[in-house]
């Protein structure tokens, strides 16, 4: 029966910005779960503030197709999670709003950029929540609070109403504690939205299910190679043994084009986000300029006061790359890398039905740790070649190192967003 | 003023005349609305909004493609042109950039010296309208300035000409038949305030080009181009450079000036729109069937109404007015063409215009009737522009015009036929009163008929026929005695 939930949960994580003490809901699949949704997801009349000082106080005046199809299908919109500013990031401390904190572990970030749904679902604040995934962030945060994340194929879920980062690499994507619940969530974001002229009509229907015989799965070197923490990796090849009882058989292969990943990754990302943040100029919503300016100079300064240090950084990145003179040595190169990405899978699947590896090359940091942009992005290495290669990922937990979750991360063919939640489900009854 | 020392090339903007924006629903008919009434999160660029392309803009640019003889291209692709300014919601617009709907084609236009002649182009492609400032107060001065997104997203075609027009004079004329085409195509309209907009690039040989922005009117082109003309000219006589940079027009005084260096040093930064898929329309273009396009319909006129190139030339130049022509003669073409064809396009043009009123507030029967009346010699040429003059004043003073008959009736301007005796008496009147006239004429002076025929119609009112009065007054000065 529709109705409304109460939702009045501490929030000693910092997990959300907004919380939606009473949230309407109808009937459904989802009837009268609360769901958290990530701050960079528009939602109608409730602040979404991608956790920049630039949004603040903005309230869109439309809902993400997501969040109509969350609440078409009953879910309660419970609140807005803390996040990387604008996305970007990989342990939530590059909020305006402040840090959200690991549950596992209050003094470790809870990864990102979707820190803030993954702590409040890995809480027990939410059943579930949607995050978005850009180069991990879906990923990163699941396997850091040992919670379940899905980043689906590019186009299998409507980005319309998703504050672009960039565009060409990000999808909205489930989380939640077990691997039915995100295949739930899954089923209901899923599917063809005329809004998005890059969604496909690839409705997901699936029933998880637990037999993977005969499946084989890749594991590339470049997974287990320099920079990934042993205790991981010892994680992980137990996963993969496990794996290997249940009936599936492995195959070692290489990615030789991940060599090139990361950098097609920064530089194709920062020039999308330097033209999508452009418009941010208090124009038309966030902070008004100060109007004795001229608009140039009030520009200026808005975007100075409004964007965090990492944001500034990226739109400065792109913003260069894409300029007059560089756009062949950078943006253009980095598509060619983003291409032998995609082909070096699209090789791989022809031999193997799924690739499994660490989600991450570590366990979450303390805060604070990573102080040096590049050791950040260099943490991105395993998440972002599904990302430039537009296939489906999933990170699922896979035991404890340090005393933190690991995360096995299980990625597929492009629209078999059901085999990877197979792959995941089938471990996880395993291990359970 | 064809010389071959001018180079101009154009790059026109125009609004197709869909019902529905680029990349969203709203409509496209805001210019009776209030500002921001057309607008959504897509054209307001709200955070998340997404552009999902227009299918039906994309036929009309393909229509005007094949028109003009282009090229669709297999592949094209939207790019982003990123700038910043309060009018542009994106701070982006979506164009097209190295992937162009359609490349090549032509337009034949009527050269200076006579004749057709091609001006290549070079491509064609789709992009948004930005919104537009309204500023309080001065530009650079005013204290605020107001934005109006109802025109963001508006789908737009760029038509980018090669250099190979010579004059002003065939840049207007290149404009107009452009202009022609695409209402033709019913894909423009130009009425619509604002629905063209023109840069052109002007050079003399052998000196730099001088891009003028911001021209939006068909007089303007020439206009603007015409003082560049001179002003490069100057220049060069004086043995100065000519600068290589941007100048904007300024419609009010018709002159041009010289931008700002900050607006010219723009790195648009172009990259392919994440949002939208490349578009594979080629296969669309044998589907397209062009209506008759005006050259056919110049060669239509003269061939089934006996038009002169000239006529017909001026005739078929605007969809609206051939419209009229058609209907004017639709009851009678055999009789009616030619007298029509003439008082249209010599006679009525230039009454509107005068008055500064559109084709389409005369009544075509209106018009037929007039003809007919002159065509059956009930009334002479020059009462025939005065019923014209009275009706198109009434239409002016938003009165219904009446009939050329009950004018004709109330202000007696039927030609007096077979009873000269009114003629003769004013003839006589005048010879009376001009006897230096009559020895001028007598002693073989130039002139002193046609001075004594006005004489007579003056009197007459202009009712007088003119052959008839003619043959009237020298038989009576023949007769008359010295």
């Amino acid at each position: 029966m529709a109705g409304e939930i109460r939702f009045e949960p501490a929030d000693r994580f910092n997990a959300f910005l907004t919380i939606c003490k009473t949230a309407p809901h109808g009937d459904g699949k989802l009837a009268g779960i609360p769901v958290a949704v990530k701050d960079n997801i528009s939602t109608a009349g409730i602040e979404t503030t991608c956790a920049s000082k630039i949004l603040k106080g903005y309230i869109p005046p439309y809902d993400a197709h997501a969040v109509t199809l969350l609440k078409n299908a009953g879910a309660a919109i419970a609140g807005k999670t803390n996040m990387d500013e604008f996305g970007m990031g990989t342990t939530t401390e590059n909020s305006a709003f402040g840090p959200t904190l690991n549950p596992c572990d209050p003094s470790r970030v809870p990864g990102g950029s979707s820190g803030g749904s993954a702590a409040a679902v890995a809480s027990g604040m939410v059943r579930m929540a949607l995050g978005t995934d850009t180069g991990g962030s879906i990923r990163c945060p699941a396997a850091f609070c040992g919670i379940v994340g899905l980043k689906p194929t590019y186009g299998r879920v409507s980005r319309y109403g998703l504050i672009a980062y960039a565009n060409s690499l990000e999808q909205i994507g489930p989380m939640a504690k077990t691997v039915s619940d995100v295949s739930l969530l899954m089923q209901v974001i899923a599917g063809y939205d005329r809004h998005d002229s890059t969604s496909r009509d690839k409705p997901f229907t699936h029933t998880p299910s637990a037999d993977i015989k005969g499946k084989k799965v890749g594991i590339p070197a470049e997974y287990f190679g320099e920079g990934v923490d042993p205790a991981v990796a010892a994680s992980v090849h137990t996963a993969v043994s496990k794996l290997e009882e249940l009936g599936a058989t492995t195959v070692p292969c290489s990615i030789p084009s991940m060599k090139y990943a990361l950098a097609a990754y920064y530089v194709t990302c920062t020039c999308e986000a330097s033209s999508n943040l452009a418009r941010f100029d208090g124009v038309r919503y966030g902070p008004a300029p100060d109007t004795k300016k001229s608009w140039h100079d009030a520009y200026q300064e808005v975007r100075r006061e409004g964007f965090g240090t990492e944001v500034r950084r990226r739109i400065m990145l792109g913003t260069f790359a894409l300029s007059s003179g560089y756009y062949g040595k950078y943006y253009a190169k980095a598509q060619i890398a983003r291409e032998n990405v995609r082909n070096d899978f699209a090789r791989l699947f022809k031999e193997v039905d799924v690739i499994a590896g660490p989600t991450m090359p570590t366990v979450a940091f303390k805060l604070g740790e990573k102080s040096d942009p590049l050791s950040m992005y260099l943490a991105d290495i395993l998440t972002v070649p599904a990302n430039l290669a537009g296939i489906p990922a999933i990170s699922v937990p896979c035991g404890i190192a340090g005393g933190m979750p690991v995360g096995l991360q299980i990625m597929g063919r492009p629209f078999e967003d059901e085999t990877v939640i197979d792959v995941a489900y089938a471990y996880e009854q395993a291990v359970i | 003023m064809t010389d071959d020392q001018v180079v101009v090339g154009l790059e026109v903007h125009c609004q197709l005349d869909t019902k529905s924006k680029l990349f969203c629903g709203c409509s496209t008919d805001y210019r009776a609305d209030g500002p921001n009434t057309h607008v959504c999160p897509i054209c307001l660029g709200l955070p998340g909004a997404m552009p999902v392309l227009n299918k039906r803009a994309i036929e009309f640019a393909m229509k005007v493609a094949k028109a003009l003889n282009c090229s669709v291209l297999h592949e094209s692709e939207f790019s982003r042109k990123n700038y910043f300014y309060p009018d542009l919601d994106k701070a982006y617009q979506i164009t097209q950039y190295d992937k162009p709907l359609a490349e090549g084609g032509y337009l034949e236009i009527e050269s200076d010296e006579g004749g057709e002649r091609k001006i290549r182009l070079t491509r064609i492609h789709v992009e948004e309208d930005p919104g537009r400032l309204v500023h309080m107060g001065n530009a650079e001065r005013g204290r605020y300035s107001l934005v109006d997104y109802n025109r963001a997203g508006i789908p737009l075609i760029e038509i980018v000409s090669e250099p190979d027009m010579r004059s002003p004079k065939e840049a207007r004329k290149f404009l107009n038949k452009l202009r022609a085409t695409l209402e033709y195509l019913g894909v423009f309209d130009s009425d619509k305030e604002g629905s063209l907009r023109v840069d052109a690039n002007i050079s003399i040989k052998g000196s730099e080009r001088v891009e003028v922005k911001n021209i939006s009117s068909y007089k303007g082109v020439e206009k603007a181009l015409t003082f560049e003309v001179t002003r490069q000219k100057n220049l060069i006589r004086r043995g100065q450079r000519v600068e290589r940079e941007t100048r904007h027009f300024i419609e009010g005084s018709g002159i041009t000036q010289s931008s700002r260096s900050k607006e010219q040093e723009h790195d648009y930064r172009y990259f392919p729109e994440p949002d939208l898929r490349p578009l594979q329309v080629q296969s669309w273009v044998d589907g397209i069937v062009l209506p008759e396009l005006p050259d056919a319909r110049r060669q239509r006129f003269i061939d089934q109404y006996g038009c002169s190139l000239n006529h017909a030339r001026t005739l078929t130049g605007e969809l609206k007015l051939a419209n009229f022509f058609e209907k004017v003669v639709a009851a009678d073409p055999k009789g009616l063409s030619t007298l029509a064809a003439t008082w249209i396009a010599d006679t009525l043009i230039g009454e509107l215009n005068y008055r500064d009123m559109g084709i389409d507030t005369v009544n075509p029967a209106l018009m037929t009737e007039l003809v007919t009346l002159l065509k059956q010699d009930r009334i002479t040429d020059k009462s025939g522009v005065e019923v014209l003059r009275v009706i198109l004043d009434q239409i002016k003073n938003k009165e219904s015009p009446e009939t050329p008959s009950a004018i004709i009736v109330r202000l007696s301007l039927a030609k007096t036929t077979g009873d000269d005796t009114a003629l003769k008496a004013a003839i006589k009147e005048v010879l009376a009163e001009q006897a230096k006239a009559i020895e001028d004429y007598r002693a073989g002076k130039n002139g002193a008929l046609n001075f004594l025929v006005g004489q007579v119609m003056k009197k007459t009112r202009g009712k007088a026929d003119p052959a008839e009065l003619n043959k009237l007054l020298v038989s009576m000065l023949d007769t008359m005695e010295a």
